[in-house]
């Protein structure tokens, strides 16, 4: 076949509409926190004292640690998603969540003295975060994935791995509910621990399944 | 970049909307604009003297890409980047295949010489020769759909391409055995 004759025939399938399953990213980014709660209610479930700890700013910290590493993680891969989007500008945002746990950990080894710094550090459910997390981002990076398989991901590793970043925002922004490990210590050594074990887990499944 | 393919590439903006409308001659323009400047750009960036590589069995898979994934181009970004971003994930693909298919060919060429069926006959040697005469990603489609019988389906997923890039490249093969062999 010429390549015109190849253009005549793509050319008449212009009207031609897709009829498999089409899911938006950002529908992707709603239906993701839905999908890590309804694992989360039946596995673990927020702890007992939640609605009292509300009010520490230790306990409140998590939430907004995962929160800004999910919604930056997000926003990376809606840039990596379609080709010719500047992504590198988008990376940078990437850099606050970790700003942010730097300077809370920072804060953490000010106010607390150091003979207990270590018991602060590895906590009692250590763990338990490491495979919690990843337990239930697990489902977030499938869905990722497959939103991300519907668009055109020209870099396909890097994409699973920022899918693994999101995925694991969101799966933390639950597990922080359920952990009575509050300490920015504890924050800073196991939750990237269990980040890293998602994103590889993308980086792996994206060099693989998001070649098109 | 110069004056006249950035005034194309703003001229592509407007077609790719009205194709993704439904206009079918805008769409057909489209291409045919792309097609030049992909070729350009693969003419360019590949490897010229490499063996079995053929600029425009590249060229219709970047448009081929551009087709499938046109979804997600939208209306008010610029196409140039968004384009070149397509052509040159497929080059590099196209590329990576390559080295894969030099170990299917020698695989391949090793049936040919083990096989007990003894000498091949003047039919089976006019078709292999005529196989043979094909480059590299053609003589591999060519072979699996016609010499060893698979389906297309099967053969896309042996070769890591898509199914219509199968097609284009039996085709090509096909055309190119005829214009060879054929009645002369």
């Amino acid at each position: 076949m010429q390549t015109d004759q190849l253009i005549a025939d793509l050319a008449g399938q212009a009207t031609r509409r897709r009829q498999e399953l089409a899911l938006p990213l950002w529908l992707a980014a709603v239906l993701a926190p839905l999908l890590a709660f309804a694992v989360f209610m039946p596995m673990l479930g927020p702890r007992a004292n939640f609605v009292a700890s509300l009010s520490t700013v230790r306990f409140d910290m998590k939430f907004v640690l995962a929160g800004l590493l999910a919604v930056a993680a997000l926003a990376v891969l809606a840039a990596l998603a379609r080709p010719g989007r500047p992504v590198s500008s988008r990376m940078k945002w990437l850099a606050m969540p970790a700003l942010v746990l730097l300077i809370a950990v920072g804060v953490e080894l000010l106010v607390v003295p150091e003979a207990f710094w270590p018991a602060r550090a590895i906590g009692r459910n250590a763990i338990n975060c490491l495979i919690a997390i990843p337990t239930m981002g697990a489902p977030v990076l499938v869905l990722f994935l497959y939103a991300l398989s519907r668009q055109a991901p020209t870099r396909p590793a890097m994409s699973g791995a920022v899918a693994g970043l999101a995925a694991s925002g969101i799966s933390a922004f639950f597990y922080a509910a359920h952990c009575s490990d509050d300490s920015p210590l504890f924050v800073a050594i196991w939750y990237p621990l269990a980040t890293a074990i998602l994103v590889a887990a993308g980086a792996f499944a994206g060099s693989r399944l998001l070649r098109w | 970049m110069q004056p006249a393919s950035s005034s194309k590439l703003q001229g592509l903006d407007d077609l790719l909307r009205r194709a993704l409308a439904g206009d079918e001659k805008a769409y057909r323009t489209f291409l045919t604009d792309a097609a030049i400047i992909v070729r350009r750009f693969a003419a360019q960036r590949m490897p010229r003297h490499s063996a079995g590589f053929d600029v425009e069995d590249l060229v219709q898979e970047i448009l081929l890409a551009v087709h499938a994934k046109r979804h997600t181009w939208r209306p008010g970004e610029p196409v140039g980047p968004w384009l070149f971003a397509i052509a040159r994930y497929k080059a590099i693909d196209a590329y990576r295949r390559r080295g894969k298919r030099i170990e299917i060919d020698i695989a391949g060429m090793g049936d040919v010489f083990e096989d007990p069926a003894g000498a091949p006959t003047a039919v089976a040697h006019d078709v292999s020769r005529a196989v043979a005469s094909l480059g590299g990603r053609q003589r591999a489609v060519v072979s699996a759909l016609s010499v060893e019988g698979k389906s297309i389906s099967q053969t896309a997923e042996e070769l890591d391409m898509s199914e219509g890039a199968v097609r284009v490249a039996f085709h090509r093969g096909l055309s190119a055995i005829a214009r060879k062999f054929g009645r002369n």
